[in-house]
């Protein structure tokens, strides 16, 4: 069967140091951190949840964003969603002393864009009003916050500096065009 | 005799000529000009006039504190920005200057639209310095040499400060030595940035300063800078004022540092023979220095003893002064009439301000936020004292924000130096001929104010200093009173017979000097202005002629017209295909919450008005939400996927604010409930299939889903294959027909829309926009959100009781039971059938009774139009209205007086206006 | 523009927040044993106290938890935020 996805930002021109990066698989997991059985039936899927606040586990092909005390952000590559489901599905099921676990299927909710440029962090602090400075924002970052007018969750990968946003469909264009319109020092 | 340039000194580059024109005059300046030391250098006297009395004005400062060289500047580039003080505009090659007389006008006189690029910059620091004179730099050399991320900004071309103007020393070293090395060691910091053309304009709370740093040579031509600072050291500095006595606004009257900063930096002689009046020692050496440049000193006044300037003569330039009663021939009078500290972003920052009697002017008091003053803008006027201050705050600041011990470095000593000394301040010099004369004593210049109007606000009792600002404007214009506002409030002490210091200073406002629009804007302008959210499927409604409108901030098809066609030609037609065959609406703006959890049940029945907890499993259910005033806040249709989860809708503009109150009550009120509620919006492109011949369609797509009435019965939902795609398939509808929703990933949105599409056409499927959906659903009677309710409409108000239950509480439940929401005379939602059926009432028309006098005052309203519309299925117009005891009305007449005089007199009906029975929803 | 401390996320610039009042303001745990005077005080009546405040805040477009904070109303300076639960 032809492809029949389209991503947001399909067709869209990007200035030079950004990417989309499409159709990266994202669960998103709701569950009470001190619920040890519903944790350790979830971390023996994905691996240990980071726990303070605004930190990653993992990278580019896999990783654990925390989004908020009780919720996480799980990303694999395209393609993986529905297996790891049903996986964090059965596995919770099966464990017996686990409390409720939330999980929802949000890949397609929020596409990626990949900043490799070297103006990256100056361009970002054009529009995020956070503290970008590696003195308070390193690899194995994330926050949810604005850039401009999008709501983002940004997500340092390295030192280079990589970061990847996050962002609604919806606003993908709007943000797209507003980073390649950023005026670089 | 106007100014000249003199053979040599000061810091322009005589190598580079620069010409530009001054209302139509060719003229030639430096690079390292401004605008006002150019136009001194090439004689010319009057840049400005009295906006008032017209009377001619001449440059009187060499800063942002300057109130006459106002003028229009026209860039080489075209651009024209109007407003500006020549004393802050650097010079460059191949500007076009006009003097502003009179009142400002809108367009530029090349009329060019301003596209310069301007953007903005958050950046964090632990110490943010305010100004690069001695004691700012002195404060940034202790702050960045600690490692703290420091941030100096400067509003000059170059750091210095004052220092650039005179010709101070450290340790017997030219003092601008020490500010280059200064300024090398900064930049040489890894953590210190130094800003310059900077402007530090406001001074929020929690540290938040907004510096516009103008970049000439960059590829922005301005930069605003939203700085978050740990600890702000102010060295703002200071700015002179002016004596007030009669005829103290002519050409040639300037403060007298200015004079020598024209004097030193520019290498502008500005006068032959000068009159210094002071009552200061900071013109201590005024008259030497003017002396060693060829000009003439006439006479020295010094108010200290007991000597004044009571007034001047000459036209275009100032021709003599009167000393004691006595004139003397000059062309120029220096003026020192104190200092006073610029305190506006202390001010700003919400910090007191204090009087003191020695300096004659306000001093920083107590700060609120972690601000330091240093320097001048804290009193501190010699050389020596504003490095050491700087020095010490510097470190302080830096120590408090956890970088260094705090200990001061050791800097320069200043040789002299330029210590004021004790200020015998003379707020006005009476006049010989009595107070006629006080109509000629300016206090603002820019605004053209005098004693005489402060007399006259004194008069009328005024005693507040903010009531006689208004009163008299003064202080309202660009330059906020900079040079007049300390003299203004001693001047109205002195007239209510009051201490100097007794009436205060107006509050200081943000920004400190002006910026333009443009530059606030940044590049949140355009396409950039606002977020344009679009669904999945966009790009075929833009290939199909799709006209959009704004929901929020998504565009939605509002129709799709054919050549030629009329929007209500179009509406017309789309909404005779969704009851007659088959239409299709893109709905995915709609917004989706995933809830999950043991008692999301539970969690339903107390956000919705009905019940949810025993919903089946593959059921859907409308429900409303009311805050707990009882008032609807949203509706739309929840499923049950599974015992444990549930898919809620909501409308598209309330997807957040939904969002947002589950949360709140499940984290405030409910933390007991096991519910967690997850934003889906987006996952899911929304299709909706609508009309008798929708099930056809949806045969076509999926043909293992049993779609029969009886194997697919409404309010279910099914997940399936659709178009070889999977979906969930939801058999809802928001017009009455016969109707199915098939939700996809947004991936998959527009592929799906196209599958649909070619399934129908057989069926002549009609795409259709947000208008025909308003008219179908109106139709039946359904209201929107936002459209017929306003926050005050209860579901009871909407003939909704059957949503409401009345056995268990939910959010708004007991509001509902307030006498004042059982109100028989409630407005209560009818349908209006006009009696001519070809008229249309406006949506938000008022109504009244039949027979109602329409002159009687103030007419008696008994309701509003909400919604109206022309219906293709009824043949005529209708319209929903909110009208008082409007279900005890049906029957009657109403009329809706139009603005244009005419009426339209309707009937009162029920509010479904097609098929009451539901006779169509199973196609 | 305020600088809010989320308790999870620290400080962040007020844009990412929606307020929500007054802090502690009880639901009455029975609505209906009151009077309409009395339930109309919960749900139309607030404290405006010049001075210490306890409010609420949600931090909307970051971790999306209600928290409480007590700011002063004269000079907007927040004491310690404390997390709601
Ligand atoms: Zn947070």
């Amino acid at each position: 069967m032809a492809e029949l996805r389209r991503s947001p930002l399909e067709g869209v021109a990007l200035g030079d140091g950004f990417r989309e990066v499409p159709f990266l698989s994202q669960i998103d997991l709701r569950l009470n951190p001190a619920d040890e059985g519903a944790r350790g039936a979830v971390e023996s899927v994905v691996g240990p949840l980071p726990l303070v606040p605004n930190t990653v586990h993992g990278g580019h092909d896999a990783a654990i964003l925390w989004l908020g005390p009780d919720e996480w952000l799980v990303v694999g590559p395209p393609g993986s969603a529905a297996d790891l489901e049903r996986q964090l599905r059965d596995t919770i099921a099966a464990a017996t002393d686990a409390g409720p676990v939330a999980i929802v299927d949000v890949s397609a909710n929020r596409t990626t864009l990949e900043l490799d440029h070297p103006d990256a962090r100056a361009i970002l602090a054009g529009g995020c009003s956070i503290d970008l400075h590696p003195r308070a924002f390193g690899p194995g970052r994330c926050a949810q916050t604005l850039v401009a007018r999008a709501g983002v969750i940004l997500w340092q990968l390295d030192d280079a500096p990589t970061y990847r946003l996050l962002v609604r469909p919806s606003f993908a264009a709007y943000l797209a065009e507003w980073l390649t319109d950023a005026i670089p020092d | 005799m106007s100014g000249t340039r003199a053979p040599s000194d000061g810091r322009i580059d005589r190598n580079r000529p620069l010409s530009f024109t001054f209302d139509g005059r060719a003229m030639t300046g430096f690079a390292g000009d401004t605008l006002a030391s150019a136009l001194m250098a090439n004689g010319v006297d009057v840049i400005g006039r009295g906006i008032y009395t017209g009377r001619p004005r001449g440059i009187v400062a060499a800063g942002v504190e300057e109130p006459n060289a106002i003028v229009q500047v026209e860039r080489a580039d075209g651009v024209s920005e109007p407003s500006l003080r020549a004393t802050t505009v650097e010079l460059e090659e191949g500007l076009r200057v006009q003097s502003l007389a009179g009142r400002g006008r809108l367009e530029s006189p090349g009329d060019a639209v301003d596209a310069g690029r301007f953007d903005a910059r958050y950046a964090h620091c632990d110490v943010l310095v305010v100004g690069g004179g001695p004691a700012g730099l002195a404060a940034a050399l202790a702050a960045g040499r600690s490692g703290a991320r420091t941030i100096l900004v400067d509003a000059d071309t170059e750091l210095g400060g004052t220092l650039l103007g005179t010709r101070d020393e450290l340790d017997r070293e030219p003092a601008l030595d020490w500010v280059r090395a200064a300024a090398g060691e900064l930049a040489a910091l890894p953590e210190t940035t130094i800003l310059l053309r900077a402007t530090a304009i406001a001074y929020h709370d929690h540290q938040d300063i907004l510096v516009a740093e103008r970049r000439p040579d960059a590829r922005t031509e301005g930069r605003l800078w939203h700085i978050r600072a740990g600890q702000v050291v102010l060295a703002t500095g200071a700015h002179e004022r002016l004596i007030v006595f009669a005829d103290n606004d002519r050409p040639g009257i300037m403060l007298a540092s200015a004079a020598l900063t024209y004097l030193h930096r520019y290498g502008v002689v500005p006068g032959q023979r000068a009159v210094i009046y002071t009552t200061n020692d900071s013109t201590r050496t005024a008259a030497a220095e003017l002396t060693e440049a060829g000009i003439e000193i006439v006479d020295v006044v010094d108010s200290r003893d007991g000597r004044a300037v009571s007034g001047s003569e000459g036209g275009d330039r100032l021709e003599a002064v009167v000393v004691d009663g006595e004139r003397r021939g000059c062309d120029l009078l220096l003026v020192s009439g104190g200092w006073n500290p610029v305190v506006h972003l202390f001010s700003q920052s919400r910090g007191s301000l204090r009087w003191d009697d020695g300096l004659a002017t306000y001093l920083p008091e107590r700060a609120v936020q972690a601000t330091h003053v240093a320097g001048s803008a804290n009193g501190v006027f010699d050389l020596d004292g504003c490095l050491r201050e700087g020095a010490a705050v510097g470190a302080r600041a830096a120590a408090e924000a956890g970088f260094g011990d705090g200990r001061p470095p050791v800097m320069p000593a200043a040789d002299g130096g330029t210590a004021i000394g004790r200020v015998a301040p003379i707020w006005f010099v009476p006049a010989p001929e009595g107070e006629t004369a006080e109509a000629r004593m300016f206090v603002d210049l820019e605004r053209d104010a005098t004693v005489a109007d402060i007399r006259r606000a004194t008069g009328a009792g005024l005693a507040s200093i903010e009531h006689i600002k208004r009163y008299t404007t003064i202080g309202t214009a660009g330059d906020q009173g900079k040079t007049s506002g300390v003299v203004a409030s001693a001047v109205a002490a002195a007239l209510l017979g009051q201490e100097p210091g007794a009436l205060g200073v107006p509050t200081f406002r943000a920004p400190y000097v002006p910026i333009s629009f443009a530059f606030i804007a940044g590049r949140d302008r355009g396409a950039l202005s606002d977020p344009i959210r679009t669904t999945s499927i966009q790009p075929w409604h833009v290939a199909h002629g799709a006209v959009f409108e704004d929901v929020g901030q998504w565009k939605r098809p509002r129709f799709f017209p054919r050549a030629g066609e009329s929007m209500d030609a179009a509406v017309l037609r789309e909404c005779a295909a969704a009851r007659t065959s088959v239409g299709v609406m893109d709905a995915s703006t709609l917004g989706k919450i995933d809830l999950q959890g043991p008692d999301a049940g539970d969690f339903l029945d107390r956000v919705y008005t009905n019940g949810f907890a025993k919903l089946k499993v593959g059921s859907c259910r409308y429900g409303v939400m009311c805050r707990v005033d009882g008032m609807v806040f949203d509706d739309g249709v929840t499923s049950r996927l599974a015992d444990d989860r549930f898919h809620m809708t909501t409308t598209t503009g309330n997807a957040a604010p939904v969002l947002d109150h589950l949360e709140e009550w499940l984290q405030t009120e409910w933390p007991e409930l096991r519910v967690r509620a997850t934003s889906v919006t987006e996952q899911w492109a929304t299709v909706a299939v609508v009309g008798p011949r929708s099930r056809d369609v949806l045969a076509v797509l999926a043909p293992e889903l049993d779609v029969s009435a009886d194997g697919f019965p409404f309010m279910t939902w099914r997940e399936s294959v659709v178009a070889g795609l999977p979906a969930r398939v939801f058999r809802i509808s928001f017009s009455g027909e016969l109707a199915y929703e098939i939700n996809v990933s947004t991936w998959h949105g527009l592929a799906m829309w196209e599958e649909v599409m070619a399934a129908g056409e057989r069926f002549g499927i009609t795409p259709y926009g947000t208008e025909a959906m308003h008219v179908l659903r109106a139709e039946k009677g359904y209201p929107i959100i936002g459209q017929e309710t306003d926050g005050t409409v209860t579901p009871q108000d909407l003939g909704m009781e059957w949503v409401v239950s009345k056995t268990k509480p939910f959010i708004g439940s007991r509001s509902h039971r307030r006498a004042e929401n059982r109100r028989p005379d409630r407005k209560q939602l009818v349908a209006l059938l006009p009696l001519n059926p070809d008229a249309l009432i406006p949506e938000g028309n008022q109504l009244v009774a039949a027979g109602t006098d329409l002159g009687s005052r103030p007419v008696p309203m008994i309701g509003h139009v909400t919604s109206s519309y022309r219906s293709a299925f009824l043949g005529r117009t209708f319209a929903l209205a909110l009208v008082r005891g409007g279900r005890e009305r049906h029957g009657e007449a109403i009329v809706a007086p139009l603005a244009d005089g005419t009426t339209i007199e309707a009937w009162i009906t029920d509010p479904v206006v097609v098929d009451p029975d539901n006779a169509r929803r199973d196609g | 523009m305020l600088l809010i401390t989320c308790p999870h996320c620290g400080p962040r610039d007020e844009v990412e927040f929606r307020y929500g009042g007054q802090a502690g303001v009880a639901s009455p745990a029975d609505p209906e044993a009151l009077d309409d005077a009395t339930w109309a005080r919960y749900v139309f009546f607030r404290d405006n106290p010049k001075g210490p405040f306890a409010e609420r805040w949600v931090h909307a477009a970051g971790c999306r938890r209600w928290f409480d904070a007590v700011r002063d109303t004269v000079t907007n300076q927040f004491l310690d935020p404390e997390p709601r639960r």
